[in-house]
């Protein structure tokens, strides 16, 4: 058994201690907004933030994440008004849409690291996560836009 | 792309196309059922396209169940006004399920805002064709979903005058609802959702179609994609994310060696890892591969992650077959060898050895390109179960037609039994044109007396077991004048045909593959032979973006730029001239018989439009300008899937040998557009594929097994090594009549032989073998 914060909500769940975060949060909570893409934690898919920090779920076990705050893309704000998720959409960011929702969590803590990123934060911030129908121009420019929506700037 | 496998599977499906079909009860509840919609519908009859008593076919026409345009297929009016339209082809992050209703809403006089878009399920009898694939949705679908749109407008403008008892005359649609004019009266179309059902559906003949200056959504790309939020948000469900009551998860044990089975299993200890509920063979097809499972040992369990442990727990002993000695490295040196030597000449103009043996000079080169895996980001993902003797599916399917079919034919049962759901599709560029992982779900199902079972891919799992773009040598030669202007050029190419998954005695590029750009090229250069040694496939060979057009446009526009390089020309001003005056020319006379499925009259090779993206990418990118040292502009331009792009790419190339791109233009001619930002994400996302193939992307064999697992051998582009500026040229389209080119495709062949032109011009370095790698490595 382990419980856990996930999404604000306190978690209990009966898996094995060394399964997978990402496993725990698509199969045992229903949660697939998280994405399988790769399980050996170089392709960003499965990003969540736990206490605040991007991390790879394929490579999390459900047993590092006891008592500790999960955040995943359904909780990552109410009504997809986060600066990073309004900037997604006004970009017109994603096609597949598949790897997006680890991009959009990675680019979050990046803001939240650093309010103002160069484009070298960006690659440092971002290389981690796959895009394979290549939205990475558009990604840079939603970074770019969120951090001014953050700072409450208009267009 | 897949028009010889359709014919394959669908020979015999088109025969009763041509009946009128009557939308019965069944088939009406079935459409309200699959759109959870109260409100409309009608019913009367319709016509589908395909006919199967006229010679050649072309475009939509030729497709296996050809085109539908009803509006009782595609839409349906709730009495609150909600207007849903149902997308019949696959969301893959083309934008499809955002372009095609955009195109109905906008001849319907629909309000966007109050537009749902629903998803097709797999049924071309009543959609018409739904393979996704060939960039072929927009440009065979237009022309349909416009009288589709024209005619429910049609209908709520009948329903209003009889209504309003005033002639149909003095009334018209707009914005979502229809006014009287003289009396400035209205009815929205809620109001007039359920008189309008009761109308007939208008003859084809007798729809007004909107003058395209009144489109209002058509070639604006102002609407947001309609899953934009569901993605912003996680909601997004795509095939992996299927999850059904009681279901159980299954990784599959294939065999790594294509034609491999199972020699023995002993799965004791599989079976004692918790949550592992049962083990089940998957009996391998004999070949050709076809869309088929290649057979293997599923373990089935109450979570993914059990199933894996449950996988990596099994002991088996595999049967390699006669592909266990394929050697890539072995593969390549014995295409070569075939590449060396005349072989069977597909197109030959003029005399190629005279003219070679009287020209000024001669030059050649080879180039090489090796396997690549689509590796979609969402890997292979499916689920099934069996009700009441009838089967669902639910899965990422860019040929939803086919998994049904085939689906089907595997459990013994009708296809009018087995219901293919659509979800999204975590990236596709052909991979998921091959259902087999939906028939593996099927037949797990089965083994479990028809519970879901959802089988999910792991990447290892995707990259071992691909449908592979295939591996080519191409070899080309030419004889230049006095000037350095070739007068003889001879291409010989030779890679495993995609043919020989369907016919494993195929050994020759069929007419789909020598007419991606390598027989239909039209130089203005008078002795042409194009030769194409045999080859035999060693795995599955399937269809990647752009498919043989990548090797044919490396090759053919690296050379020319050798060929300039040797004249001492300016790439740019060379490759126009060998492109020649602007003119049409018939693909047939190139020996292209193909042509992307398109008419030679009404689709010619146009090399005034082919000219007309190099001379315009090359005036957007500074073509010419003065660069630092290390730095290089490449230029390439290539007609494929009835569109014309040219790029022009800039490197720069460290003192190490690193290679980066500060910036790429792009330009495109896919004739008139419907969502020009579509068009631009494709472009870009194109760029970005067509450098990870160029620079990192290589699937090799070893022992007959794919010596890559995951993405850290098998690297694809991230966003460091990404162009840092894309900028898309859309050359305009013109008027709505002039036919369309396709987009989700074209944009990647000539990405690197412009990089590797770019490279040549930065370093002198030559690149004739993909992907670069290290090769600038000092």
């Amino acid at each position: 058994m382990v419980s856990f914060t996930v999404n604000g909500k306190q978690r209990q769940v009966d898996v094995p201690p060394e399964m997978p975060l990402l496993w725990v949060l698509r199969e045992s909570l229903n949660l697939t907004g998280t994405k399988y893409g790769c399980g050996i934690a170089v392709c960003g898919a499965c990003t969540v933030h736990v206490d605040g920090t991007p991390v790879r779920s394929c490579v999390t076990p459900a047993s590092a994440v006891a008592g500790r705050r999960v955040t995943t893309i359904e909780g990552l704000s109410e009504r997809a008004d986060h600066p990073v998720q309004k900037a997604w959409m006004e970009v017109d960011v994603p096609q597949c849409g598949y790897c997006q929702s680890g991009q959009i969590m990675s680019a979050a803590a990046l803001l939240a690291r650093k309010p103002s990123p160069t484009d070298a934060d960006i690659d440092d911030g971002m290389s981690g996560n796959i895009c394979r129908c290549g939205t990475y121009q558009r990604i840079r420019a939603a970074i770019h836009r969120a951090a001014a929506i953050r700072k409450g700037g208009a267009r | 792309m897949s028009a010889p496998v359709d014919r394959v599977l669908r020979a015999g499906a088109e025969a009763s196309s041509e009946k009128s079909v009557v939308l019965a009860n069944v088939s009406r509840r079935r459409f309200l059922q699959g759109m959870s919609l109260g409100g409309l519908v009608l019913a009367v009859g319709f016509r589908s396209a395909t006919a199967a008593d006229e010679p050649k076919k072309y475009g939509a026409d030729g497709m296996p169940n050809g085109w539908v345009d009803n509006p009782l297929a595609f839409v349906s009016i709730a009495e609150d006004g909600t207007v849903t339209i149902v997308c019949h082809r696959s969301e893959m992050g083309q934008g499809v399920r955002t372009g095609m209703p955009m195109i109905v809403a906008d001849e319907l006089e629909a309000d966007w805002k109050r537009v749902r878009v629903a998803q097709a399920s797999g049924d071309e009898k009543r959609f018409g064709n739904q393979d996704t694939d060939g960039s072929r949705s927009t440009r065979h679908f237009f022309e349909p979903m416009r009288r589709c749109g024209a005619a429910a407008r049609t209908m709520l403008e009948a329903a209003a005058a009889d209504r309003w008892k005033v002639p149909v005359s003095e009334v018209a649609a707009k914005n979502h609802e229809v006014v009287h004019r003289p009396t400035g009266r209205r009815l929205g179309y809620g109001a007039l959702a359920k008189a309008a059902a009761t109308q007939p559906v208008p003859a084809r003949a007798t729809l007004r179609l909107k003058d395209p200056k009144d489109f209002r959504y058509i070639g604006k790309g102002q609407l947001k994609l309609v899953d934009a939020v569901d993605i912003a948000n996680g909601k997004a469900q795509y095939g992996i994310d299927t999850r059904l009551d009681s279901m159980l998860y299954a990784v599959v044990a294939r065999p790594p060696v294509l034609g491999g089975k199972v020699a023995s299993v002993d799965d004791a200890e599989a079976l004692k890892v918790p949550g592992v509920v049962k083990v089940v063979r998957i009996e391998s097809s004999p070949p050709p591969a076809h869309f088929n499972p290649v057979g293997g040992v599923a373990v089935l369990a109450r979570n993914t992650w059990a199933a894996m442990q449950g996988r990596r727990a099994l002991k088996i002993t595999w049967d390699d077959g006669p592909n266990a000695s394929y050697d890539s490295t072995a593969y390549k040196a014995s295409l070569e060898e075939s590449a060396r030597k005349p072989a069977k000449v597909v197109r030959n103009d003029g005399d190629f050895a005279a003219a070679s043996a009287g020209a000024a000079k001669r030059l050649q080169a080879e180039y090489y390109v090796p396997h690549l895996a689509h590796a979609t980001m969402e890997p292979p993902a499916a689920a099934a179960r069996i009700t009441g003797g009838k089967c669902e599916v639910w899965g990422g399917f860019q040929s939803p037609q086919a998994a049904r079919d085939l689906v089907a034919k595997r459990l013994g049962m009708s296809a009018d039994d087995v219901t293919v759901h659509v979800t999204l599709l975590g990236g596709g560029f052909g991979r998921k044109s091959k259902p087999d992982y939906g028939i593996e779900a099927a037949v797990l199902s089965k083994a479990v007396d028809g519970k879901p079972v959802k089988v999910t891919w792991t990447r290892e799992d995707d990259l071992h077991n691909s449908y592979y773009h295939t591996v080519s040598v191409e070899h080309l030669e030419a004889g230049v004048d006095a000037q350095g202007k070739p007068v003889a050029w001879l291409h010989r190419t030779v890679a495993p045909t995609i043919i020989s998954t369907f016919n494993a005695d195929a050994k020759n590029e069929a007419p789909l593959e020598l007419g991606m750009g390598v027989i239909n090229v039209p130089f203005a250069i008078p002795n042409v032979r194009i030769e194409n040694p045999e080859a035999i496939a060693h795995t599955r060979i399937g269809w990647f973006r752009s498919v043989s057009n990548i090797p044919h446009a490396f090759a053919v526009q690296s050379f020319v730029a050798e060929l300039a390089a040797a004249a001492g020309r300016d790439p740019k001003d060379f490759l126009l001239e060998v492109i020649g005056p602007a003119r049409q020319v018939s693909p047939e006379t190139l020996g292209d018989t193909w042509n992307h499925g398109e008419s030679p009259e009404r689709y010619p090779v146009d090399t005034g439009r082919l000219r007309r993206v190099v001379e315009t990418v090359a005036r957007e990118s500074g073509w010419g300008r003065k660069l630092p040292k290390g730095r290089g502009l490449g230029i390439a331009g290539h007609y494929s899937f009835v569109s014309y792009v040219a790029a022009v790419v800039e490197v720069a190339v460290d003192a190490k040998g690193a290679v980066t791109i500060p910036r790429v233009d792009v330009a495109v001619d896919c004739g008139p557009t419907v969502n020009p930002d579509r068009v631009r994400a494709q472009m870009e996302g194109a760029t970005v594929m067509g450098v990870g193939i160029a620079t990192l992307g290589e699937i090799s064999f070893k022992s007959g097994r794919v010596e890559q697992n995951n993405f850290d051998s098998y690297q694809v582009t991230r966003i460091t090594e990404a162009p840092r500026v894309i900028r898309v040229h859309i050359i305009p389209g013109g008027d709505y009549s002039k036919p369309m080119g396709g987009v989700g495709e074209p944009g990647v062949p000539p990405i690197p032989p412009a990089l590797c032109n770019a490279i040549y011009a930065a370093t002198g370095k030559r690149i004739r073998r993909l992907p670069i790698r290290d090769q600038l490595t000092v």
